[in-house]
């Protein structure tokens, strides 16, 4: 498909958004790099959105080059592959790759230089294969998105709903990075393969593969790879070059500027019958499918003015960033900033022990004249700036007001959680208020009370419920004591009525003497009501004995 | 080796509050050009005093409030009230009006409220209003534009008239605005086109024959007509530069236009016309600088769009029907007052809210 006719096609804008400069120029000049062995290889158990699975080996094993190093356990997650043989060192509690830095499990590999593999099985006829056996051999590749959360991918491809449109992201909207940008031109071949294999099992539907057009190169060699599909694979996907305009690489705004629809708010694409794929994962489905590799490494840009060589490399997942960074020569200041990701979403880390994972795109190091530290944070002059480029259409300055007013109702009012945290309000806020953290914080806070919400609930209910076991009991042992006095007033009756039987022959005309003298027979019955009393009283004053022993 | 934490997005437009405060005031530069052109030095007089008001004013206020003084004084939010309040009021008026007006402005109107972004009223129109009704004299003595008047006033005699209200020479501000001595000595003092339209009419000339006087000249009023091509420009430089929006300026023009193109189909003879409306008096200056003034503006596009179609509406109210000659003042603050409500129910539709609930 030509270019002409791939614009041809309509397009629809989102509103808002913003044009950074792009500063692509640094790192995409030239080819992806291969860097030597790093040392040390702290490989997370988890690296992608769900649980992490169940660890296979131990310390002392030597591992092999693609051997699964994690299995998923019976709550799902995806396996972690060696991405070179070594010998398993231990496996510790390793800084992650999070804003936070906690620590999380990972293993630790000591890599043996040699670099051997196991067998890698590819599915020979792939278009042949059901989309199950696909997806459990996506599953045990480990493939997560690559362009964002890292949604594990075979989760995400099945779907019982029917989808009409798959779409191959190669947007790349983020200054800096240009990872995207490198696979694209130099593997564009495989990632239409791949984009082909993911339309085979999701049903063939439709696929359009979405370039930004500052990528000139890009464009040209996924125009070719095209060229090169029969025909009726070449009628199947198409090429559509997107205008540049940040973040129109966002999920919701490239289906937008696509096809005019929004995805239904607090709903998935697949809901409107859309999937959309990065074009790093559409590569990886196409490695593990067609030569049996697992995810093993993956592009990251390294990019920043503080680089003396700036570029684009091939790292293996749990590599150190320390060793990337001294690669491309980092060259600190005093006030270094570190960003992973890009500088409208990346988060900055002060550990640079910190290792790759799945969805590490891009190491920024700005000097501090490319990206000055932040200033003060002034008073909101209600420009209304934030709200010309959100995105979202949501009001990023009344969520500010909400959000420092801790007005959790308010801010659900205003859609908070349909802000896709972006950065554009915070980008051009002229009084630069730190907007996006704002709406973190309050999107943590009211989590929290959430949660706080559902244990509260929980412990209403154990109360109430406690109480009412309490109540309960407490009527039981009543009615259990009545009866008891009640069984003995009767055994008392009883036994009395022996006595009088016994005494009748001894005094046979005694009942007509009581009848004769009802003073008698009235003194005679107050006894026994004041024996039985007695009686019940005995019995009550053991029962609470018993009572304040049991309590 | 320290390395910095900070939160996303890392990267800033760099465009401060500073930034644009000091674009809206090079922004006003060409009608207040034109305004001194025609109307002498008591613009920059008034400018003067004004400024030097608000920063003293805004810098109490600021140490009394235990509040950054550098950050806030710097973003000449404070300059920007002053300076429309004070090419706002007759070129002349005494010292103490201006001194007045800027401190109710930033004091009460402003500050009183929270300061920057707080305030819910526009303060330099909050101070206009308050200057109108508490001194109408002084607020309506606008001078002759210089191509009418019988003297010509240098720096000199405009400074002692600023402060004593009489020239060097004796001559009262009364004098001054004399623009012809008829043959019974009826003195005819100028009045701002809006004015002379608005009492001719009362005494039942047509539009056609008050149009025929001196103080109009082609479309609009002699020097106004300059004037507000002045502020014109600026806005459309501030356009040009984003630090506005189009939909304030262009909203609150077509519905001026529009109410006075109605209203000159109904009674052309009775009802000054569109041209009139947009090139005399403040309208542009309305447009371009106090109704974008964000602080007390509706936020969302489609909010300003009613917000400026109201202050629109209400400018030709209040000039056809009003007691006052001029209204973007009134009109403002009566759609200050009505944003809440505007906001509200022009809220934009979130990205994925249009259909139906998941």
């Amino acid at each position: 498909m030509s270019k002409q006719a791939s614009n041809a096609v309509q397009l629809w804008d989102f509103p808002g958004g913003i044009h950074p400069p792009e500063r692509k120029q640094l790192a995409n000049r030239t080819p992806i790099a291969h860097l030597p062995l790093p040392s040390v290889l702290y490989i997370p158990l988890r690296q992608h959105l769900g649980s992490a699975g169940n660890i296979l080996v131990q310390p002392g094993d030597t591992v092999l080059r693609g051997q699964a190093l994690t299995e998923p356990g019976h709550t799902g997650g995806l396996p972690v592959h060696a991405p070179t043989s070594g010998t398993v060192q231990a496996i510790i509690d390793h800084p992650s790759n999070h804003p936070s830095m906690l620590a999380e499990p990972c293993i630790q590999l000591i890599p043996d230089g040699l670099h051997n593999s196991v067998a890698f099985e590819p599915i020979s006829n792939p278009f042949e294969a059901t989309a199950l056996s696909l997806l459990q051999h996506i599953q045990q590749a480990g493939i997560a998105g690559m362009g964002g959360a890292g949604f594990p991918t075979a989760q995400k491809l099945a779907q019982s709903r029917r989808i009409e449109l798959l779409i191959i992201n190669g947007v790349e909207c983020e200054p800096y990075i240009v990872s995207d940008d490198r696979l694209m031109r130099e593997h564009a071949a495989t990632i239409v393969r791949g984009s082909l294999l993911i339309g085979h099992i999701l049903g063939n539907p439709a696929i359009v593969i979405a370039v930004e057009d500052n990528k000139p190169e890009a464009i040209q060699a996924l125009e070719h790879a095209l060229t090169q599909l029969d025909s009726q694979q070449a009628e199947q996907i198409s090429l559509r070059v997107v205008p540049t305009k940040y973040p129109s690489g966002g999920e919701k705004q490239l289906i937008q500027v696509l096809t005019g629809k929004q995805v239904p708010a607090r709903g998935y694409p697949a809901h409107i019958g859309i999937i959309m794929q990065n074009v790093g994962t559409a590569f990886a489905v196409a490695r593990a499918i067609d030569h049996g590799e697992p995810l093993m490494e993956r592009v990251v840009t390294l990019t920043g003015e503080a680089f003396a060589q700036p570029g684009t490399v091939w790292g293996l997942l749990g590599t150190p960033i320390a060793h990337l960074l001294t690669h491309a020569g980092l060259q600190t200041e005093a006030q270094q900033r570190i960003i992973v990701g890009g500088p409208m979403m990346g988060f900055t880390v002060t550990d640079l022990q910190i290792p790759i994972t799945k969805t590490t795109n891009c190491l920024l190091a700005p000097t501090t004249t490319e990206i000055p530290a932040k200033r003060q944070e002034l008073a909101c002059i209600r420009c209304g700036a934030c709200e010309q480029v959100c995105p979202a259409s949501i009001l990023p300055q009344q969520l500010y007001w909400l959000a420092r007013a801790k007005d959790h109702d308010g801010l659900a009012q205003h859609h908070l959680s349909d802000c896709i945290e972006c950065g554009a309000c915070a980008y051009v806020c002229p009084s630069e208020i730190p907007l996006v953290h704002y709406y973190r914080q309050a999107k943590a806070d009211i989590r929290e009370a959430h949660i706080e919400q559902q244990k509260a609930e929980i412990a209403r209910q154990r109360f109430e419920a406690r109480q009412a076991r309490l109540q309960r009991e407490k009527e039981e042992r009543l009615e259990r004591h009545r009866q008891a006095a009640e069984a003995r007033q009767k055994a008392l009756a009883a036994r009395e009525r022996e006595h009088a039987q016994q005494a009748e022959p001894a005094a046979p005309n005694a009942p007509a003497a009581a009848s004769d003298d009802p003073q008698k027979a009235k003194v005679a019955a107050a006894i026994a009501r004041a024996k039985a009393k007695k009686a019940a009283q005995q019995v009550q004053q053991q029962s609470q004995q018993g009572d304040s022993e049991s309590s | 080796m320290s390395f910095y934490i900070a939160s996303s997005p890392h990267a800033h437009q760099r465009r401060t509050t500073q930034h644009i405060m000091l674009w809206v005031l090079l922004a006003l530069i060409p009608g207040l050009a034109a305004q001194c052109y025609f109307f002498g030095w008591g613009p920059l007089l008034q400018i003067t005093v004004a400024v030097t008001v608000a920063l003293i004013t805004e810098a109490v206020i600021l140490i009394v409030r235990e509040k950054p003084l550098r950050a806030t004084l710097g973003d000449f939010s404070a300059v920007v009230t002053a300076v429309l309040l004070a090419i706002s009021i007759p070129p002349l008026a005494p010292w103490w009006v201006i001194v007045i007006g800027t401190l109710f402005s930033i004091g009460i109107v402003k500050h009183v409220y929270g300061g920057i972004g707080q305030n819910v009223f526009n303060p330099a129109m909050a101070g206009y209003v308050l200057l109108l009704i508490s001194f109408p004299v002084q607020m309506t003595s606008w001078m002759p534009p210089s191509t009418l008047a019988t003297f010509e006033l240098n720096f000199i005699d405009s400074l002692w008239l600023f402060f004593t209200q009489y020239t060097s020479e004796g001559y009262s501000l009364e004098q001054v605005r004399l623009i012809e001595l008829t043959q019974s000595l009826d003195a005819i003092v100028m009045a701002t086109p809006l004015d002379e339209i608005k009492t001719q009419l009362s005494q039942g000339y047509t539009l056609t024959e008050i149009k025929r006087s001196d103080v109009f000249s082609g479309i609009a009023g002699t020097g106004w007509l300059w004037v507000n091509l002045g502020y014109l420009v600026g806005g459309l430089l501030l356009l040009y530069k984003r630090i506005i929006q189009w939909h304030i300026p262009v909203a609150l023009l077509a519905s001026l236009a529009f109410f006075a193109a109605l209203g000159s189909l109904f009674a052309a003879d009775q009802l000054p016309g569109v041209s009139l409306h947009l090139l005399s008096g403040g309208a542009m200056l309305a447009a371009f600088f106090i109704a974008t003034d964000p602080v007390s503006a509706a936020t969302s596009n489609r909010g300003k769009l009613v917000y400026a179609a109201l202050i629109g509406m209400l400018i030709y109210i209040i000039r056809t029907w009003g007691g006052y000659p001029d209204a973007i003042a009134f009109a403002v603050l009566l759609a200050n007052m009505c944003v809440p409500v505007i906001d509200y129910y022009t809220r934009p539709r979130a990205y994925g809210h249009g259909g139906k609930a998941l």
